[in-house]
């Protein structure tokens, strides 16, 4: 399941396309449903706008699902730390393999696809406390809100920012 | 300058030409007249509004500005018109929309991005933020760049958010799929579900 918001959608593109071949490791079924989706990959920046679109994706996905956050804004909110991105996806959906980059080369999705195949292995559908599905609390969050203002750390949450005049 | 007819009544604060561009200031009180005249006068034709915007300067004392980008087709001319606003009072301004229907997106993302409104606009709602936005208006200087909020409350009322609240009723009725939607989500749709997100934790 793709879900490509920004230039990190280009290089996912690229690493589909025939030069570096994702098909060579059985991984090339795009699928555009979330109903017959396995992975998540979530290519690009998130804004908060976005948010409750990428939660119900995930949550139509059938289980067992993973997740794999690309590229710097989705993990982290990258050089986006404003009023209207998320500073992570891991506050959002439950994030498995995260690939750095900005964005990262294809062959660093590859070697992120693999690491998951790797993962996958070594799971068994025994056993669910290795998969992190976790549904949301009463608040809607799927981390406490101490976590989530942690994330936005060292530079503080907006309430303390100031602004020269 | 192009503009004699209205400096006679003292319609237009001043005109100014700043690498290579004709700006002209004109009070808010008068601008859909002064706009009328632009598009329908014969010797003016400015009939594409290219674009709206606004301005506001680090300098607090300096007015925010409301800018218009008009341009002739016929005459390969183009003419920025400019209002300025008072910050002390209300952003008040016409609205342009019975001029030109474009108009209407424009000003609707100066209402988003600034909190300028627009009188007489038909349907004055956030465009780019969501409706139930509620941290102000995000390219004012007064507003912190990462929001007033929270991460942790900004990451709550986005997840609580209901994605298809987003669009308008008369959005779907327009884009043709409003009868196949599912009953119960044309009736949230009616409810117009973008109020407040209710706080779990508040009593």
């Amino acid at each position: 399941m793709p879900f490509g918001t920004a230039c990190c959608a280009i290089e996912f593109m690229a690493t589909a396309a025939s030069r570096f071949d994702l098909a060579r490791f059985g991984m090339e079924r795009m699928s555009f449903s979330p109903r017959q989706a396995d992975v998540l990959i979530c290519a690009g920046r998130l804004p908060f706008k976005l948010a409750p679109v990428i939660r119900r994706i995930y949550d139509q996905m059938a289980q067992p699902k993973w997740v794999i956050s690309m590229g710097a804004c989705a993990s982290t909110g990258g050089i986006f730390d404003t009023y209207a991105m998320v500073q992570g996806i891991d506050t959002v959906v439950p994030v498995d393999v995260y690939v750095p980059g900005c964005p990262p080369r294809p062959e660093g999705l590859l070697y992120g696809i693999l690491m998951l195949q790797k993962k996958v292995r070594g799971e068994t559908l025994a056993d669910p406390s290795l998969r992190d599905e976790q549904p949301l609390d009463h608040r809607g969050l799927r981390l406490p809100p101490s976590v989530v203002d942690e994330l936005s750390e060292p530079f503080g949450n907006s309430v303390h920012q100031t602004r020269s005049a | 300058m192009l503009k004699a007819k209205f400096a006679g009544a003292g319609a237009i604060i001043r005109a100014v030409e700043s690498c290579g561009d004709s700006i002209v200031y004109v009070p808010a009180s008068s601008l859909s007249e002064i706009m009328a005249f632009l598009k329908n006068a014969p010797e003016q034709t400015y009939d594409y509004l290219v674009d709206i915007t606004a301005v506001e300067y680090r300098d607090p004392e300096r007015p925010l500005e409301v800018v218009y980008e008009l341009f002739s087709l016929q005459r390969r001319a183009q003419l920025r018109v400019k209002v300025e606003l008072n910050k002390s009072e209300d952003l008040v301004v016409d609205s342009l929309v019975p001029l030109w229907n474009g108009a209407n997106w424009l000003e609707r993302e100066v209402f988003d991005m600034f909190g300028v409104v627009f009188t007489g606009h038909p349907d004055l709602r956030r465009i780019l933020m969501w409706e139930t936005y509620e941290e102000g208006h995000p390219l004012r200087k007064d507003f912190p760049l990462r929001g007033r909020f929270s991460r942790s409350e900004q990451v709550r009322q986005a997840l609580n958010a209901n994605p298809e609240a987003h669009y308008s009723l008369e959005e779907l009725a327009i884009a043709d799929v409003y009868h196949e939607v599912p009953a119960d989500m044309r009736e949230r749709l009616a409810r117009g579900e973008r109020d407040k997100v209710p706080d779990p934790e508040s009593p």
